[in-house]
């Protein structure tokens, strides 16, 4: 296989020492093993996710996305842009095509960057990692590279919101997208076709101004992961990982539930079926230790 | 109450929805919808709104300015854009409730303590001090924005998630000492500047 290049956008939470960093380094395994390199934009900033609104207007909002663009375009010119994280590249993806659309505010996006340099021409395609994978890399050699089947464990595919809506993945449906169950069982696992909280909400940036509320939508997350026998839960957006993950123990208090239940990545459950070791699939960034994951990895 | 909001009360007298079509981002899609509802039924913290997103249209069309943007509902929104596909008119129903509580804030007239409204101006303000977010010190200010006693408890009651955060690299004590930032700081802050001056200028024409 060729190896393929993408201007890559990683984001705020995939830092060093951030909440997504696990996610990154489970990603460049993955990527290792598919042949695919990615271009990091040079001095990218934040998109200021869904929660930029209070502070931040329409323009200045777009100019951040449109920054990232133009640097890429410049950097990186002829490389479609990747995210790994939903919302951030939901925020690029929506500001492509909203100055794409408006003409007006393009112009004044275009003025707002001459004051660094900077000029966008808005034309990268923009791309989730998800995409690259079903679309670009495709099941059947995701499947190839398999050298440790995930036998005998059972996922729950959570593919949460902002992967999967507004825009989604090409040919899956909002209410009941099937690529990461068909992922798990590319991998050898084992997983949940009808699992009913696949595409719910988990509180997304809510879940820190309005935890009781957020909670409540975790747990049923959880709850129905349980109901149908899944030993862990996937995800491919950081914020769905992060929340579903590090408040089960106050879930628990609150609720008097007994959850305990590792949330992992698609990038995660990769790297451990390529045969890379825990390190390299981070899962010692796991909250909730995924010791059938762990299992796997050291054998 | 503000001097804008006094100006925009004065300007647009008799009609909230030309008001909400001329300052409000994507505002000019309210007067689609047809009230099917499907919004608020998708709604995932719909009974937390006080007005669902359909109420919301229909109160901007009947005129009730201070009962929409004094209201709590759009900062109940998750983003998690159940409305937007599922919208049989395709209104970008996330997008106009972000709009809506970007200009409450505007106007200086959104509801005392909401926490959302908070947490989302904290995070603004974060990610424009260095051009990337900071979460070690964002989770700081939230705690701590309802002043000291709130927050002592609120780190308190947080505190094993911080360490569970930190055992596993996904939290750095040191980000409290600089932290992550874009290196081009001067030409970043010079783009959104500009970005605001500009959106400044354009609503300034509506009377903003």
């Amino acid at each position: 296989m060729a190896k393929r290049e993408y201007s890559f956008y990683p984001g705020c939470s995939s830092q060093k020492g951030a909440s997504s960093s696990n996610y990154l380094i489970s990603v460049q395994t993955m990527c290792e093993e598919l042949d695919i390199q990615l271009n990091e934009i040079p001095d990218w900033n934040c998109c200021s996710a869904s929660i930029g609104y209070a502070g931040g207007g329409e323009l200045p909002r777009l100019a951040l996305s449109a920054r990232n663009i133009a640097l890429s375009e410049e950097h990186n010119p002829g490389q479609e842009i990747v995210a790994t994280c939903a919302a951030c590249w939901l925020a690029t993806r929506e500001t492509q095509e909203r100055l794409q659309h408006d003409q007006g505010l393009l112009a004044e996006t275009n003025t707002a960057l001459a004051e660094a340099g900077l000029t966008l021409k808005n034309d990268a395609p923009i791309k989730h990692m998800a995409e690259v994978l079903i679309q670009d890399i495709g099941y059947d050699a995701i499947g190839a590279k398999v050298k440790k089947p995930l036998e005998g464990i059972k996922i729950a595919g959570y593919v949460g919101c902002q992967t999967n809506r507004p825009f989604g993945i090409a040919g899956e449906s909002y209410e009941n997208p099937k690529y990461l169950d068909k992922l798990v069982e590319t991998l050898g696992a084992d997983s949940i076709p009808d699992y009913e909280k696949k595409v719910q909400c988990c509180g997304g940036a809510l879940a820190f101004s309005e935890p009781e509320k957020s909670q409540v939508m975790i747990k049923g997350i959880i709850e129905a992961a349980y109901d149908h026998g899944a030993d862990m839960i996937v995800t491919p957006c950081p914020v769905c990982q992060m929340n579903v993950e590090v408040y089960q123990d106050q879930i628990n208090a609150t609720h008097g539930t007994k959850f305990k239940m590792p949330v992992v990545y698609y990038s995660t459950l990769m790297s451990v079926a390529y045969g890379r070791s825990a390190k390299d699939a981070a899962l010692n960034g796991q909250v909730i230790p995924a010791k059938q994951l762990e299992a796997i990895a050291n054998k | 109450m503000s001097d804008m909001n006094t100006a925009m009360i004065e300007k647009y007298r008799n009609s909230f929805l030309s008001e909400v079509e001329a300052n409000v981002e994507e505002g000019e899609w309210v007067k689609m919808c047809m009230q099917c509802g499907v919004c608020a039924g998708s709604c995932p913290l719909g009974d937390a709104w006080e007005h669902t997103p359909q109420k919301i249209f229909m109160m901007i069309r009947a005129g009730k300015r201070d009962e929409v943007l004094q209201s709590d509902s759009m900062w109940m929104c998750t983003s998690c854009y159940n409305c937007i596909v599922r919208c049989p008119r395709e209104l970008p129903i996330t997008h106009i409730m972000h709009g809506l509580a970007h200009y409450a804030k505007r106007l200086g007239i959104v509801p005392q303590g909401q926490p959302t409204a908070k947490f989302a101006q904290l995070f603004w303000n974060n990610l424009m001090k260095k051009g990337r977010v900071n979460e070690l010190k964002l989770g700081i200010s939230l705690y701590f924005m309802n002043g000291f006693g709130e927050g002592v408890k609120t780190s308190l009651k947080m505190k094993d998630i911080g360490i569970g955060m930190v055992k596993t690299k996904r939290m750095n004590p040191m980000e409290m000492l600089g932290g992550h930032a874009v290196k081009d700081l001067s030409g970043f802050q010079k783009v959104i500047k500009k970005a605001q001056e500009l959106e400044d200028a354009r609503l300034a024409k509506h009377g903003g």
